[in-house]
């Protein structure tokens, strides 16, 4: 590498500052824990006709699957408010998601699929993107506040109410869960296509 | 693991006999191992990080934080919400770590309720004394630590009447309870004096069946099912936490709604 290249490399722009890639790290483990010991406490009482394979649950029974879901909560919601909190406060969250327009998500997302969407500068989100990382946000603060009503349904009882009631809480939380799980799949799938945006989340360039 | 003493003329069989859909493993350390998320764990942290005692001991402490953060939580006024006579849920299900069948038989005749600990009168009480305190009732959502919900209706007396009747020390931490079977409990005086906190002698206004923990049930609206004790035949006023049945083995001790 020459003299020339390495202060090109440190002169480029910061894509995402480091508490951006910090919390976007810590979170990545906290969701992982989240999801694999509550689809164990899933198990214990399914919504549904299926039940999670418990190879790929994590606590092993309810009472062990309780306590790590529990804990790795307080990770999740007080690494969700700092990044939440810095993210408007920064501007951040309004320059790169906003404003997201139906017309131009369609037209990226035509390009995504036939593989035409242009990589190149990692500093701007796409239109798919920006939908996709609001989205996310959102069913973020929806699980959170889904998982407080199932927790504390009765200290907590008017929001538990506003999902419509302890049972219904337990639908909403699910289903936050899938719209999650929905994005990690896409998200990290696209992030080992082009690896250098894993990059930029790891060394912010 | 703290060592419960067994009542005379119960089957032992009973105290050791777990829930095989509870507790799939024979080993009560395991439930920390193994498991593909697990294993993407380790691998984004470069370490093993939950490897054996240590993460069990770290997981323990914050579920005792999380006892404190409940018990903050917690209010001694804010009442659970009450549902009509239309929403109980039929038939009410059974619940516990041994089959119906096998749910204790305790009788009513020789039944008494032993007092114990901080309390100034410890004399024991016959069924037909506790039938004759005031009569409340409740219909309220029952809720399992496993998920699932059932909305029931209970009559009895209110634990926080009972225990100003028997001259209890409030300001005593737990109140404990001992079942017929050997089950066990220890609740925090604020949920023990709660205004919904019930002793209760009937289900839907019938004595309790055998099923619903005959002769008495302790009806805590405000905590998971599994800190509702059936078969109640002590209960000590205490400064000691003497644990649970279930608590014992990891699940959380405040347990609060």
């Amino acid at each position: 590498m020459t003299a020339a290249t390495i202060a090109t490399t440190e002169t480029r722009a910061t894509i995402h500052p480091r508490w951006v890639r910090v919390c976007h790290w810590i979170n990545a483990l906290a969701i992982l824990v989240m999801i694999g010991s509550g689809w164990q406490i899933y198990n214990a009482s399914p919504l549904f006709d299926f039940v999670f394979p418990r190879q790929i649950t994590l606590g092993n029974w309810l009472a062990g699957a309780l306590l790590w879901h529990f804990a790795a909560m307080w990770i999740l919601v007080i690494n969700g408010i700092v990044y939440v909190t810095l993210g408007i406060v920064t501007g951040r969250f309004r320059r790169k998601l906003f404003p997201i327009r139906p017309v131009e998500v369609f037209a990226d997302l035509k390009a995504a699929l036939t593989f035409k969407l242009a990589h190149d500068d990692f500093s701007r989100y796409n239109a798919v993107q920006k939908l996709l990382y609001t989205g996310v946000i959102l069913a973020g603060i929806v699980i959170v506040l889904s998982g407080l009503s199932i927790w504390k349904p009765i200290q907590l009882q008017e929001l538990t109410a506003l999902f419509g009631g302890y049972d219904a809480a337990r639908y909403v939380h699910f289903f936050a869960m899938v719209a999650i799980v929905g994005f990690l799949v896409v998200h990290v799938a696209l992030a080992l296509i082009v690896p250098k945006s894993l990059r930029a989340m790891i060394i912010g360039r | 693991m703290r060592q419960r003493k067994i009542i005379p003329g119960v089957d032992p069989k009973l105290l050791i006999k777990d829930a095989a859909k509870l507790m799939p493993d024979a080993s009560r350390r395991s439930f920390l191992r193994g498991a593909a998320s697990l294993g993407a764990l380790t691998f984004l942290t470069g370490c093993d990080i939950i490897d054996g005692e240590t993460a069990e001991g770290v997981l323990r402490k914050i579920s005792e934080f999380n006892d404190g953060a409940q018990a903050a939580l917690f209010s001694p006024t804010k009442l659970a919400p009450t549902y009509p006579e239309s929403a109980i849920t039929r038939p009410f299900p059974f619940n516990g770590y041994y089959d119906e069948d096998e749910a204790p038989v305790v009788d009513g005749k020789t039944y008494k309720l032993e007092i114990a600990g901080l309390v100034e009168n410890k004399k024991p009480w016959t069924l037909d004394e506790l039938y004759a305190l005031p009569e409340v009732s409740q219909i309220t959502r029952h809720v399992c630590v496993e998920g699932w919900s059932a909305i029931g209706s209970w009559q009895g007396a209110t634990l926080s009447e009972f225990l100003k009747r028997i001259g209890a020390d409030t300001r005593a931490k737990y109140v404990w309870f001992q079942c017929a079977e050997g089950y066990s409990n220890t609740i925090d005086m604020p949920t023990a004096l709660h205004p919904q906190t019930q002793m209760t002698f009937k289900f839907a206004n019938q004595i309790l069946p055998r099923a619903y923990g005959f002769p008495m049930k302790i009806r805590m609206p405000t905590k998971l099912g599994f800190k509702n004790p059936k078969y109640v035949v002590a209960m000590e006023v205490t400064n000691t936490d003497k644990g649970g049945y279930w608590e014992d083995k990891g699940y959380n001790w405040f347990s609060g709604l």
